[in-house]
């Protein structure tokens, strides 16, 4: 087979495939596909090297809109079809995209599991808190008292925390960003395709037909400053519009304190994307509008072997043992006898 | 009684020698008792010796139920022959005891007048209370139409181990090799080939193999010795092809013949699973081959292996997955997503009984319709069954070879009693096997100037390019929606869905063309046609011989391809006047052909978990030949 990779250096642009965008005019997934393509073209990806692998849902879509190898599988099953990729060609760069429903709905147990075995790949998870494709009905995401069209009265689920549950699984690399804070977006996309290990990324994306401003307090000029915190690693956490406030550790739980007088910064907690044990990123993945500052940022980003690397080495010692498998010997396995 | 571990003085009483053509044995215990391994002991030993075997286990569903229930009973049965054996044997001509459950449960099958060991050391109170019976049938005469021979295996097996050092427990875990002594003892077969297999298997605890040999020897002896027995019984080498054989179960045979495709086409091979009963034992044979690049990936559900295989073989591996029953209902959609990407892959379904949770240890051919027909929307494809145990290896690359040929999810339908029976196998000349021409294309195949890879641009057999990421320039996307023929964007255009809708199915049709036609064991026409499919062969079969060798006009076939069917099917089933299939299930396959073929067949059911007898087939043939 010839191997020979794209030598050129391509642009974002390279990254498009010849498919018609499709997603409602406003939605927060445009921006979304602008910075992965930008990131593709950072990190100078192959396009044959790459395969963005889909659920269903609105995001889901995704994978067209690439010029890479694609796969648009069914709901909820991307991590699954994901794993099977990865297990055949590990040197493939796979990014699952999902969303609140395919993610944590009726694909939540393969979330957990390939989270939990530390596949080498990335999950983007579109949260906009709503079933869109479907015309609007509320998600696991969706806040206790949501009223959508099958929720006329206002649910009667208490939300999942995407952020929450991926640490619980022990992900190696949770981040949190936003559609239209396009900067970040691409520094932590940018993160996420370096990271070795599944690399769960939340991102806020307004769905402006059937959940519009969801995430108004996060995005408005007016309020994000004091509603979101940017964590970075080995910096105490400040937030505010004029940077004047912080969150500091009282025992076991966070509290908002006004920094000056006598509090300093050398007060607050000082985030640490490296701690291998996901305390402090959980507690950070509790802190919720309009209590606290949500996190943005990178929460946790650590080292652990993946399935792949295992699943392999595994292969070559069985290789190393045995050499390379003969069907003679295998056959011959155990007791035989001749029959003259 | 004392009985030594020697060997023993000259009888009193000379012993009679009967030979038989073949024979049935039955062990029968509590699921602790060692049944299983027992039975396999001596279906080696058999088979070493040169008869053909044919074995079906049965064991309970719990790993633990109570001791001394019925429900507990674990029970192994196995034919043996001097001629070529297709069934574990309809009737018992041996049965041996180990607890009154056992003996409960399965007395019934043994042929009057047939030989009962039992061990009476275990008809004790609590034992016949928990196996319900009132009187000790070894004393009420109840049992007086069989040939009763009471043995005390506990207290003999506790004195033939008394010296090494084993406590009582470990002890008690010996006596079925007392009983295989006196089963080797019985039929005149060696000790050896188990006396080797106790070394190997407890070497690195001498006491424990100690034991077991003593426990041997002891049964072996006792029946020498003892002169309870006047007749020992003889079966004769069976005239089997020459070569080298070994035992397999249809589970191994499927799990070699998986990895045999595989490695053929120099390929991984992938097996996604999920464990379920009876198909487990698949998982854990490939597992073990790491040597031979087999990924075995253990799933968190049955939907995540079965959407791991299709992201497997869109990846470019020979990729599988293996469930039962339950576990295939809920992989059909994803089995669905291979349909619409026309993706290579292979499920194999050992069937059990259901619905639902139904029966998991037992066997049952209710799954045909689940297979052919099991999916949303028009969603054809291959689905082949192996008749027998050792044809699990090949129909296991034969899946391989269709799903690569044609680009299609391949279903193998085994079952239980295919999946847990066993049977000698001429081991293959690999050189022999066949190999697999697995083209992954590196070129462009659109004609037109910067157009992109065309994924679902066919050949004449309606086959699309299997490209597969890492080949620069043939970058694709595909996916569930409904797509464009030859450029595979996804499309909602109601004649193109039409089109398309239309060409998958002919695409299955065309396997048609690669598959042998279906053979007629007997006259090519006459009365009656026994049709059947998958593990109900060798009952037909020798069903429909024996009616044959009576002078009755009987033919059978038996179809392996089930969608498609081979060409002359048709042909074939209008060659008879009349039609009888005996299926597993309440007409499954007599469904099907009444479908395609406008034939009126006569059904012949058996939904109890339990294989056919051969003299059920044989007796329902008899009644529509002679009844005419």
């Amino acid at each position: 087979m010839s191997t020979q990779s794209t030598v050129v250096q391509l642009a974002a642009k390279d990254y498009a495939s010849d498919q018609e965008v499709r997603w409602c005019p406003g939605c927060g997934d445009y921006s979304i596909l602008a910075q992965v393509k930008k990131v593709m073209a950072n990190i100078g990806a192959l396009r044959e090297k790459t395969v963005f692998v889909s659920g269903i849902g609105c995001s889901s879509r995704f994978p067209y809109y690439m010029s890479t190898y694609g796969f648009h599988g069914i709901h909820g099953r991307a991590p699954a079809v994901a794993t099977g990729i990865k297990a055949t060609d590990p040197e493939l760069t796979v990014w699952v995209v999902t969303g609140d429903g395919d993610g944590l709905s009726i694909g939540g147990n393969h979330f957990l599991h390939s989270i939990r075995r530390n596949m080498d790949f990335k999950i983007l998870l579109f949260n906009n808190r709503i079933y869109g494709l479907t015309k609007g009905q509320y998600s696991p995401t969706s806040p206790l008292g949501k009223k959508t069209k099958s929720t006329p009265a206002g649910s009667v689920d208490y939300p999942l925390h995407p952020i929450s549950v991926a640490i619980g699984a022990e992900a190696t690399f949770v981040a949190r960003a936003m559609d239209v804070n396009t900067k970040h977006l691409e520094h932590v996309l940018d993160r996420a395709a370096k990271h070795k290990g599944t690399a769960f990324v939340e991102i806020y994306q307004n769905c402006s037909i059937f959940n519009d401003a969801a995430f108004e307090y996060a995005s408005g000029k007016e309020t994000k400053d004091d509603t979101t915190v940017y964590l970075e690693h080995g910096k105490p956490l400040v937030f505010g519009k004029d940077r004047k406030k912080g969150i500091r550790l009282n025992g076991m739980d966070p509290e908002i304190v006004e920094l000056g007088g006598d509090i300093t910064e050398d007060d607050l907690l000082f985030h640490d994307e490296k701690q291998v044990e996901p305390s402090l990123a959980y507690l950070l993945s509790r802190m919720h509008y309009p209590h606290f500052p949500e996190p943005m940022g990178i929460f946790r980003c650590v080292e652990r072997p993946t399935y792949e690397e295992m699943m392999l080495r595994q292969i070559s010692d069985g290789i190393a043992a045995k050499g390379p498998g003969k069907l003679e010997e295998l056959y011959d396995d155990g007791e035989t006898w001749v029959v003259n | 009684m004392v009985v030594s571990a020697q060997p023993a003085t000259p009888r009193k009483k000379p012993l009679q020698v009967i030979e038989r053509e073949e024979l049935t044995i039955r062990f029968v215990g509590d699921s602790g008792d060692g049944m299983q391994l027992a039975g396999t002991q001596m279906t080696n030993t058999t088979a070493i010796f040169g008869n053909d075997v044919s074995t079906f286990p049965d064991y309970p569903a719990e790993i633990r139920a109570p001791a001394g229930t019925i429900a507990g009973v674990s029970g192994y049965q196995l034919n043996f022959g001097a001629h070529k054996l297709r069934t574990p044997g309809d009737r018992v001509n041996v049965l041996i005891a180990m607890n009154p459950a056992g003996l409960k449960a399965n007395v019934a099958d043994l042929e009057q007048g047939g030989i009962l060991v039992v061990n009476e050391d275990a008809f004790n109170k609590q034992n016949l209370a928990k196996a319900q019976y009132e009187n000790n049938p070894l004393d009420d005469g109840s049992l007086s139409r069989y040939q009763l021979f009471r043995v005390p295996v506990d207290r003999l097996t506790a004195e033939a181990c008394a010296d090494t050092g084993l406590n009582a427990r470990a002890v008690g875990r010996c006596k079925n090799f007392f009983a295989l002594g006196l089963t080797y003892w019985l039929f005149g077969r060696s000790m050896d080939p188990t006396l080797r297999w106790i070394q190997d298997k407890f070497g690195s605890k001498p006491a424990v193999a100690d034991a077991n040999v003593k426990a041997l020897r002891a049964g072996f002896y006792f029946g020498e010795t003892t002169e309870m027995f006047t007749v020992r019984y003889l079966v004769p080498s069976a005239r089997l092809t020459p070569g080298r054989y070994r035992r397999v179960t249809g589970n191994e045979a499927m799990a070699l013949g998986l990895v045999t495709a595989a490695t053929r086409a120099g390929k991984p091979l992938f097996y996604g699973s999920y464990p379920i009963t009876p198909a487990s034992e698949i998982l854990h044979e490939l597992a073990r081959y790491k040597n031979f690049d087999v990924r075995s990936f253990q799933a968190e559900d049955e939907i995540a292996a079965m959407a791991a295989v299709v992201g497997a073989a869109f990846a470019g591996a020979f990729a599988v997955t293996g469930t039962s029953g339950p576990g295939l209902a809920l992989k059909q959609e994803a089995i669905g997503l291979g349909i619409m990407t026309e993706l290579p892959m292979v499920v194999v379904n050992v069937q059990r009984g259901g619905p639902s949770t139904g029966l998991p240890t037992k066997t049952e051919q209710a799954d045909l319709l689940q297979a052919v027909m099991g999916r949303n929307g028009e969603a054809p494809l291959c689905v082949i069954a192996p008749a027998t145990p050792g044809e699990c290896f090949q129909m296991a690359i034969e899946a391989f070879r269709i799903a690569i040929e044609f680009m299609t999810p391949v279903i193998v339908l085994s079952d239980g009693y295919l999946a847990n029976g066993a049977e000698p196998w001429l081991i293959p000349d690999v050189n022999k096997l066949p190999t697999f021409k697995v083209v992954h294309p590196t070129t462009n195949n659109n004609e037109s100037d910067g157009g992109h890879f065309l994924p679902y641009k066919r050949d004449a057999k309606l086959v699309r390019p299997w490209a597969i990421p890492g080949t620069p320039g043939l970058e694709h996307r595909i996916g569930g929606l409904e797509k464009r023929d030859v450029t595979g964007d996804v499309c909602y255009a109601p004649d193109n869905h039409h089109h398309m809708i239309v060409t998958r199915r002919k695409k299955i049709d065309n396997i048609a063309e690669t598959i042998p036609p279906l053979a007629v064991n007997g006259d090519p026409s006459g009365e009656l046609l026994v049709l059947g499919w998958g593990s109900t062969y060798g009952a037909i079969t020798t069903a429909v011989e024996r009616c044959r060798e009576s002078g009755l006009k009987v033919s059978s076939a038996h179809l392996r391809y089930l969608d498609p069917m081979p060409k002359n099917t048709g042909d074939v089933l209008r060659s008879f006047e009349r039609i009888l299939i005996p299926e597993m299930n309440l007409g499954q396959l007599l469904h099907l052909v009444r479908a395609r073929y406008l034939v009126e067949p006569i059904g012949l059911s058996k939904v109890q978990g339990k294989p056919f007898m051969i003299h059920e087939i044989q007796s329902r043939i008899e009644e529509l030949l002679n009844g005419k």
